[in-house]
């Protein structure tokens, strides 16, 4: 079962984080097509060899949203799919293009996620309301709406700080090796000139005097949110080999789903990419020791650590003080989130998964510039959607 | 939707629950300060929230029991800005999960507690508070030790 590893990564585009978009707001169709442009020329090849897409969703129109794009990019499709994982939804994306490339069913594909909500205004329709409840639905019927919502549990950084505070209760908590997390990850900012927060060094002392927002998650354990975007192309053999760049082979994934609402997890503190990452790790055929470079989605600092634990990097309860016995930066001796992760790089709306997807084909394509890994040949991935609910993990091999 | 007892100020109303048919049993109990959660025999355990077939087997033999709705602190937070708009004027919030002696979890908010005061495991009993203008009773949690 699983990926012979013969389709590869050829292209990666990823904009510049920005806080306030500098440029016109433009369409999510608008923000389509630039990427899907952006990610082909990277690549080096003509986009009619496109034949697939993976989308998100367009926020123009509510449903065919495979359609749409055909029609609007002027590709054709013969695979076109709609994947809705949150934060894993990019991750999700690419196994599910390599999937239909090895399939034979396209030649390449495309992975593409806007991330900039800055969308032009209208005042004859004008926009919908504010999406206070986060991931949580408030339509009637929706279990969220009569059992989480009307006691205050929604949005994010509450459920992330409940689940922080069971961890703490089974195995101890070290605001200095969270906050060490993301200091590390400021540092690999440093070096990636796209990064929000390239030209602001970070120190734990910074990240321990910000202030609470959910105990024990202060504001600096939490994403930034930027505008944005980002893309991949997913290409088989014969079009890896044309392309301009070393393709980053998809050799092993895995993916998870396992609740939608903490609350209802059997077990807070093991989370879905244990699973996932073990299929991933076995369908590729390599160990955790081969790891190169490691890309954990970090919409908070605690969701790195109990990635890094449940996916078998080290022993459930120890990630606290083996986080602080580790270098994460790029020069380190576990180098993570190389060019900043969502909480230096900025997270760009749902484009903040497809970060670490780019994060880690871009490393081993060898471009990363200051931030070069040496000697970078596989790469660990993951994805994570709602509250640590559904979790996706990938292992990319340069070759 | 309606207001909970919020401090004056507040610019939008607290979301309550809708009943559905299928869990309109669960709320009418409340209202009754009684607490009435489904089991399936077949499934050998309770079930929350409340569904047509049981979670797993999807299994079409869920019964509605009562449970003391006596259990312990799962975990909580103490959210020091408003989770939602709604909760401006409520901070600090206390949401929390507990886990009824019976087995399933549910989400909940601590009363009666100071930010100290709390320790995940600690024995918690039910509070029902009734919304006054809608007649709503939502189950929230104090310390069992607490007056």
């Amino acid at each position: 079962m699983g990926l012979k590893g013969e389709a590869a990564i050829v292209g990666i585009a990823e904009l510049p984080a920005q806080r306030a978009r500098s440029t016109p707001p433009a369409f999510t169709l608008d923000q389509y097509a630039k990427l899907a442009a952006v990610v082909t020329a990277d690549a080096g090849l003509d986009p009619r060899a496109v034949t697939g897409l993976v989308t998100h969703g367009v926020r123009e129109s509510a449903m065919f949203a495979p359609a749409t794009l055909a029609e609007y990019l002027g590709l054709p499709l013969d695979f076109g799919e709609r994947v809705d994982l949150g934060g894993a939804t990019a991750a999700g994306m690419v196994w599910r293009a390599a999937a239909a490339v090895e399939l034979g069913i396209c030649d390449a594909v495309l992975a593409v996620v806007p991330g900039s909500s800055v969308l032009p205004a209208s005042e004859r329709a004008p926009a919908r309301g504010p999406g206070w409840y986060g991931a949580s639905s408030g339509d009637f019927g929706s279990p969220q709406a009569e059992f989480e919502i009307p006691y205050g549990n929604v949005g994010q950084n509450a459920p992330y700080a409940q689940i922080a505070n069971r961890y703490a209760a089974e195995f101890g908590y070290d605001p200095v090796a969270t906050a060490k997390i993301a200091v590390d990850q400021r540092t690999n900012a440093g070096a990636h000139p796209g990064a929000i927060f390239h030209d602001m060094p970070l120190t734990v002392e910074d990240v321990l005097a910000s202030p609470v927002i959910a105990d024990p998650i202060r504001k600096l354990d939490i994403v930034m949110p930027v505008q944005g975007g980002a893309a991949v192309l997913v290409a088989g053999k014969r079009l890896a080999a044309k392309a301009r760049h070393r393709p980053v082979w998809i050799t092993g994934f895995g993916e998870h789903i396992a609740f939608k609402t903490p609350t209802y997890a059997e077990d807070l503190v093991h989370t879905p990419i244990a699973r996932a990452a073990d299929t991933a790790f076995g369908m590729a055929g390599v160990s955790r020791e081969d790891v190169d470079v490691a890309s954990i989605y970090d919409c908070y600092t605690i969701t790195v650590l109990m990635s890094l634990e449940d996916a078998g990097f080290c022993r459930k309860g120890t990630g606290m003080r083996w986080v602080r016995e580790h270098d994460l930066t790029f020069r380190g001796d576990f180098p993570l989130n190389t060019a900043g992760g969502q909480l230096s790089f900025g997270q760009a709306g749902m484009a903040g998964g497809m970060h670490h997807v780019v994060d880690g084909a871009r490393q081993l394509m060898g471009r990363a510039q200051q931030a070069q890994v040496e000697r970078c040949d596989t790469a660990f991935v993951t994805g994570n959607g709602g509250i640590m609910s559904e979790q996706v993990a990938l292992l990319l091999q340069g070759g | 939707m309606g207001e909970t007892g919020t401090a004056a100020g507040s610019t939008v109303s607290k979301p309550l629950p809708e009943p559905t048919p299928v869990s309109r049993p669960f709320w009418d109990a409340l209202s009754e300060h009684r607490i009435l959660v489904q089991y399936s025999p077949s499934l050998g355990g309770y079930v929350f929230y409340p569904r047509t077939l049981a979670p797993g087997t999807l299994a079409d033999d869920l019964e509605w029991r009562q449970i003391s709705g006596r259990g312990t602190l799962y975990t909580y937070t103490v959210a020091e800005r408003p989770t939602a708009p709604p909760w401006a004027d409520a901070v600090p919030q206390f949401p929390a999960v507990v886990q009824w002696d019976e087995g399933p979890r549910v989400s909940t908010e601590l009363v009666g507690v100071t930010r100290s005061g709390i320790t995940v495991g600690m024995r918690v009993v039910p509070v029902f508070d009734t919304d006054e203008a809608t007649g709503t009773t939502l189950l929230r949690y104090r310390p069992e030790e607490a007056r």
